[in-house]
C-alpha cells in the first residue's frame, strides 16, 4: 500500500479552475419535476407545482428548491479542457486539469458545505466557476482514503451569489 | 423533547417534524432522471457490491435534498436556508427507510432576521445516523 497517492503533479493543480459552466435559463418544468423527484412518491408543496400558488408566496413567485441543480443533462456553455472524460471516471478531476490522477477505483460523495444567497427562479441563468481546493488522506476501513475538496461558486445572471459549495469526493 | 412547528417561536432543544421516506430504486432512480445521476452504484445491486457494500445504495444528493425539504417544511415561506453542511458516513442502502431529523441548537437575533442553528442529519430505521450535519437558517423579519 503506498503512503500517499497525492503526488507533486496533483499538488501543483490545487487552485486551479476545473470547470466553467452557464446553465439554459432555468424552467418552471424543470423546479417542477425536481420538486416531484425529491418529494416522492408525496407530492411536493404546491408553490413549487402552480405558479399562482408562488405568486401569492412571501417570496413574490416560484422559486425553485434551494438545493435545484440548473446543470444536470446539459449546459448552454462549459469551458473546460478538450479531453474526453466519462462523468464516472475517478480520475475525473486530475484529467480536466491536465494532471495524472490516483488511478483508485472506487468514489463515493463524501460530504459538503453550503451557503446560499438568492434563490434560483425562472429565467435565471446561473454560471459556476468550480476549482480544486485541497486534498488529504486517512486510513479507513477499506484502505487509504483519499479526499478532494474543490470549490464552486455560482452566480446568476445579475452576478449576486447564489451558492457556495465545498465539496469532497473520498476515492479509494 | 417538544416539536417546534413555528420556526418564529421555536427554542434551543425543540426538533422538527421528521421527513420520512421509504428508499430504494423507484425513488433513486426519479432522482437519477432530474439530476443526471447515473452512476452503477446507484442503480445496479451488483455495481453496489462490487464497491464494498450489500446492495445498491442511494445518492448522498438525495440525503441532502431530504434535509433541505425537513427544513423547508418546518420554514415555508417564513425563512430560508443559509447554510447547510452535511458529511455522508453510512450509505442509504435499498430498502431501508430515511428519517431526516433536527433539533435547534441556538437563536439570535441578526439585522436580516431572526437567525437559528441546528444540527440535523438522516438515519435510517434503527435510529443510525446516515448524514449528520448542520444548518442555519434565517426568518424574514
Amino acid at each position: 500500500m503506498p503512503e500517499t497517492r497525492i503526488t507533486e503533479a496533483m499538488r501543483s493543480a490545487i487552485g486551479r479552475q476545473s470547470r466553467r459552466q452557464v446553465s439554459f435559463p432555468v424552467s418552471e418544468s424543470h423546479i417542477r419535476k425536481w420538486a416531484l423527484a425529491v418529494y416522492f412518491p408525496d407530492p411536493p408543496p404546491r408553490e413549487f407545482i402552480d405558479p399562482d400558488c408562488a405568486s401569492s408566496s412571501r417570496w413574490g413567485g416560484m422559486v425553485a428548491p434551494q438545493e435545484f441543480n440548473p446543470f444536470n443533462w446539459l449546459a448552454a456553455e462549459t469551458e473546460e479542457p478538450d479531453v474526453v472524460v466519462d462523468i464516472n471516471d475517478p480520475d475525473r478531476t486530475e484529467i480536466l486539469l491536465g494532471v495524472e490522477g490516483p488511478h483508485l477505483k472506487f468514489q463515493l460523495n463524501g460530504g459538503r458545505e453550503v451557503e446560499y444567497g438568492e434563490f434560483i427562479r425562472p429565467g435565471d441563468v446561473i454560471t459556476s466557476v468550480s476549482r480544486l481546493a485541497d486534498y488529504h488522506e486517512r486510513e479507513g476501513r477499506l484502505g487509504l482514503m483519499l479526499f478532494t475538496l474543490s470549490e464552486d461558486t455560482w452566480t446568476n445572471q445579475r452576478s449576486e451569489l447564489v451558492k457556495r459549495t465545498r465539496s469532497t469526493l473520498i476515492r479509494y | 423533547m417538544p416539536q417546534t412547528d413555528d420556526p418564529c417561536t421555536a427554542e434551543v432543544g425543540d426538533v422538527l417534524r421528521p421527513f420520512v421516506r421509504e428508499t430504494g430504486f423507484a425513488a433513486w432512480n426519479r432522482f437519477a432522471a432530474v439530476n443526471y445521476e447515473f452512476v452503477p452504484i446507484h442503480m445496479d445491486d451488483e455495481a453496489g457490491r462490487a464497491a464494498g457494500y450489500p446492495t445498491a445504495f442511494g445518492m448522498g444528493n438525495l440525503q441532502w435534498s431530504y434535509l433541505h425539504n425537513l427544513l423547508r417544511d418546518w420554514l415555508g415561506d417564513r425563512g430560508k436556508i443559509l447554510k447547510l453542511a452535511v458529511q455522508f458516513r453510512a450509505p442509504n442502502l435499498k430498502g431501508q427507510t430515511v428519517t431526516a431529523r433536527g433539533v435547534i441548537t441556538s437563536t439570535r437575533d441578526e439585522p436580516d432576521g431572526r437567525a437559528i442553528d441546528l444540527d440535523v442529519w438522516t438515519e435510517d430505521q434503527n435510529g443510525t445516523r446516515l448524514a449528520p450535519g448542520s444548518a442555519t437558517v434565517v426568518l424574514r423579519p
